[in-house]
C-alpha cells in the first residue's frame, strides 16, 4: 500500500495560488522529500497531509485513508512535526513527552526503543523546561513526541532550518535509523544539499511540482553539460561570463561559477580565450556533473518560458 | 593581503557572563572590500561577537575596533557606520517599499534631497518601479531580501553584517541576491556574513570557524579545504567541530 498518495491537489488563499495540482506518490519505507524555498507550498501541502488544512481540488489519502473523509483515522497514525517548534514551552522535556503519549494512549516505555536513540541524547536534561533547550535539542524532543506513538507515516516540515551542519547530520542519520523500523518519511527543506539523503524528492517552486525522481535520475534528466569555472574573481567572471556570446547560463557557485554553453559542442578553448582576453588569471574549466541544484535551476528556467 | 586597509581589528577579545566565557580570546582582522564568513555552531559565541562589533555589547577585556572606531568608547560612532540585516529583516510591513526607504535613509541622517535620489535610485535599480508604493507584506521574498540589503547599506557604510541572508529563498533569487553582496563588495562596502549553511560559506573570500568560544580556523575556503583534505566546506565544518567535540569529552 502507498503510505501517501496525492492527485492534482490544489489550494488557494484568496488571491494567492499555493498548491496549483500536485500529484505524487510515496511508498512504504520510503525517506521522500520536498525541496523548495520559503513560498514554494511545501507547509500547505503538509498541512492538507496532515489533515490540518482542507484542500480546494483534489485528492489525497494517507495509508489508504482520505484526507477529508478519514481524518480523524489519520490523525493516530500519523506523526507530525511542523516547521516551528509547537511543544509547549512551560512543560519539562518528560512532562511534554508523556503528555504526547497519553494523548495518543500510549505510554513512554511501550514504544521507547523507537525513540531512545533520540532521546537518550535530551534524557539527561528532563526537568529542565522545553522552553529554555538549544535549538538542536529542542528538535530532538520535536521528534521523540512525534514518535511515540509508533507512527505509520512521518511528516516533518523544514526539520533543518535553522539548526547547525553537525546536528543536521546527526538528524539525517536518525531518519536513516527510522526507516529502518519501517516508518515512512516525508521531509521537507529548503537545502539542496540535502536532496541526496532522501529516496526520492519532489522539486516544489511556486505551487507546482517540477520534478519528482531519485536524486540521481534529476541530475540525469537536464541532459546538458555544466562547466565548472573558476579564475581570481567570481564577480568579474559573472560580469564578462554573462556578456558572451555562446552562454546559455551562468550561475556563482561558492568560488566558482557554473557556466552552460548555448552549443553543447562550444569548444572549451574559445571560452578560455574569451577569459584570457578580459585579463583573468588562474583560470580553470572543468566539465562536470550537474548538480540538484543546477537543476532546480534549469527546470524553473524551462518551466518560465512554458508559461511565455 | 596583509597591507590591505583594516576594517575590523580584534585582539584578544574576551567576554564573559558570569562564570560563562562566551569569547575566549578571539583575534582576527577584516579587511576592506572582503566577503568575511564567520561561521560556527549553535551557542559556539558567534552572536556575542556580532553583538560586540555592531557596539551592541561591551567586551569583558581585549582590543576591538570597527570602521577605525573604539568598540569601548565610541560605540555610537560605529552604529552609524555600519548596516545590519537580519534573516528576518527589519522593514516595516506596514508602510510602504518606498516609505521604509525614505524612514532608513532618514534615520541615518540622509538629507532630504539626498534621501529623494537615493530612493528612486534603488527602486529603479531593483526594478521595483511596479511596487514601490505598494505595503512591504504584498512583497514576495526575494525582493524583500534584496530590499532590505539594498536598506542596509542604503548610507554607504563600511560595514555590512549579514546574519543568514539567502536562507529560504529559491536558488536562481538567492545567486542574484550574492552578485549584489560582491558587487558592494567591489564598491568597497566590506561583507561580514554569519551562516550555517556551509554552501554559502563558500562565496566568502574568507572564512573564521568557531567553536566553544574560540576561532579555531580562519583561512580563504580554498586552503581549509586543502588542509583538511575536504571537498566542501561541510567537511571542513563537520571535521573541527566534531574533533573540538571530542576533544572536550575527554
Amino acid at each position: 500500500m502507498l503510505s501517501v498518495s496525492a492527485h492534482e491537489l490544489k489550494k488557494n488563499y484568496g488571491a494567492v495560488k499555493a498548491l496549483k495540482g500536485i500529484s505524487f506518490d510515496v511508498s512504504e519505507g520510503e525517506i521522500f522529500g520536498f525541496i523548495g524555498p520559503d513560498g514554494a507550498g511545501k507547509s500547505s501541502l503538509f498541512r492538507i497531509l496532515t489533515t490540518l488544512l482542507l484542500p480546494d481540488a483534489g485528492q489525497a489519502s494517507v495509508c489508504g485513508l482520505d484526507v477529508v473523509k478519514d481524518y480523524k483515522k489519520i490523525r493516530k497514525i500519523i506523526g507530525y512535526m511542523p516547521g516551528k517548534f509547537s511543544l509547549y514551552q512551560d512543560l519539562s522535556v518528560e512532562e511534554n513527552l508523556s503528555f504526547f503519549a497519553s494523548v495518543f494512549e500510549t505510554t513512554i516505555e511501550s514504544n521507547y526503543h523507537l525513540i531512545k536513540e533520540i532521546y537518550s541524547h535530551i534524557e539527561p536534561f528532563k526537568k529542565r523546561r522545553a522552553g529554555q533547550l538549544s535549538g538542536g535539542m529542542k528538535q530532538k524532543l520535536a521528534l521523540s513526541c512525534a514518535l511515540i506513538h509508533k507512527p505509520n507515516v512521518l511528516f516533518m516540515d523544514e526539520p533543518t532550518t535553522g539548526i547547525d551542519a553537525v546536528s543536521r547530520k546527526e538528524f539525517w542519520s536518525m531518519l536513516k535509523g527510522l526507516k529502518k523500523e519501517g516508518i515512512s518519511i516525508v521531509v521537507s527543506t529548503p537545502y539542496m544539499d540535502e536532496a541526496s539523503l532522501c529516496d526520492r524528492v519532489a522539486l516544489l517552486q511556486d505551487g507546482i511540482i517540477l520534478k519528482t525522481d531519485t536524486p540521481n535520475a534529476i541530475t540525469d534528466t537536464i541532459g546538458k553539460k555544466v562547466w565548472a569555472i573558476s579564475s581570481e574573481s567570481v564577480y568579474k567572471l559573472m560580469c564578462d561570463l554573462s556578456g558572451y556570446g555562446g552562454c546559455y547560463s551562468v550561475y556563482p557557485f561558492g568560488q566558482m561559477v557554473h557556466y552552460m554553453p548555448a552549443d553543447q559542442s562550444e569548444e572549451l578553448t574559445l571560452v578560455e580565450n574569451f577569459l584570457k582576453e578580459r585579463n583573468h588569471r588562474n583560470i580553470s574549466i572543468e566539465i562536470i556533473e550537474p548538480t540538484v541544484e543546477d537543476c532546480f535551476m534549469e527546470l524553473m528556467r524551462i518551466n518560465k518560458e512554458d508559461k511565455r | 593581503m596583509e597591507n590591505r586597509e583594516k576594517v575590523i581589528i580584534v585582539r584578544d577579545l574576551v567576554k564573559d557572563f558570569g562564570g560563562f566565557r562566551a569569547n575566549d580570546h578571539l583575534t582576527f582582522d577584516v579587511y576592506k572590500g572582503e566577503v568575511f564568513g564567520f561561521l560556527g555552531a549553535n551557542g559556539a559565541g558567534k552572536t556575542t561577537a556580532i553583538k560586540i562589533l555592531c557596539g551592541l555589547l561591551k567586551p569583558t577585556s581585549g582590543q576591538v575596533r570597527v570602521a577605525g572606531f573604539d568598540v569601548y568608547k565610541q560605540s555610537n560612532l560605529i552604529k552609524k557606520n555600519i548596516g545590519y540585516m537580519s534573516q528576518k529583516f527589519s522593514l516595516y510591513e506596514d508602510l510602504t517599499v518606498s516609505e521604509n526607504i525614505s524612514f532608513y535613509a532618514g534615520i541615518y541622517g540622509l538629507g532630504f534631497r539626498e534621501i529623494k535620489k537615493k530612493r528612486m535610485e534603488l527602486i529603479q535599480k531593483l526594478g521595483l518601479e511596479s511596487y514601490a508604493g505598494k505595503l512591504i507584506k504584498e512583497l514576495p521574498l526575494g525582493w524583500l531580501q534584496k530590499l532590505a540589503f539594498s536598506i542596509a547599506i542604503v548610507h554607504n557604510p563600511d560595514i555590512v553584517f549579514l546574519d543568514e541572508p539567502t536562507s529560504g529563498v529559491d536558488p536562481i533569487t538567492r545567486r542574484q541576491f550574492w552578485m549584489m553582496i560582491y558587487e558592494a563588495a567591489a564598491n568597497g562596502i566590506t561583507v561580514f556574513v554569519t551562516t550555517h549553511y556551509m554552501d554559502e560559506a563558500e562565496y566568502c573570500d574568507r572564512v573564521s570557524i568557531m567553536a566553544d568560544g574560540l576561532i579555531v580556523a580562519l583561512d580563504t575556503p580554498a586552503n581549509l579545504k586543502l588542509s583538511f583534505r575536504a571537498k566542501s566546506m561541510n567537511e571542513v565544518f563537520l571535521e573541527l567541530v566534531r574533533n573540538k567535540n571530542n576533544s572536550n569529552q575527554q
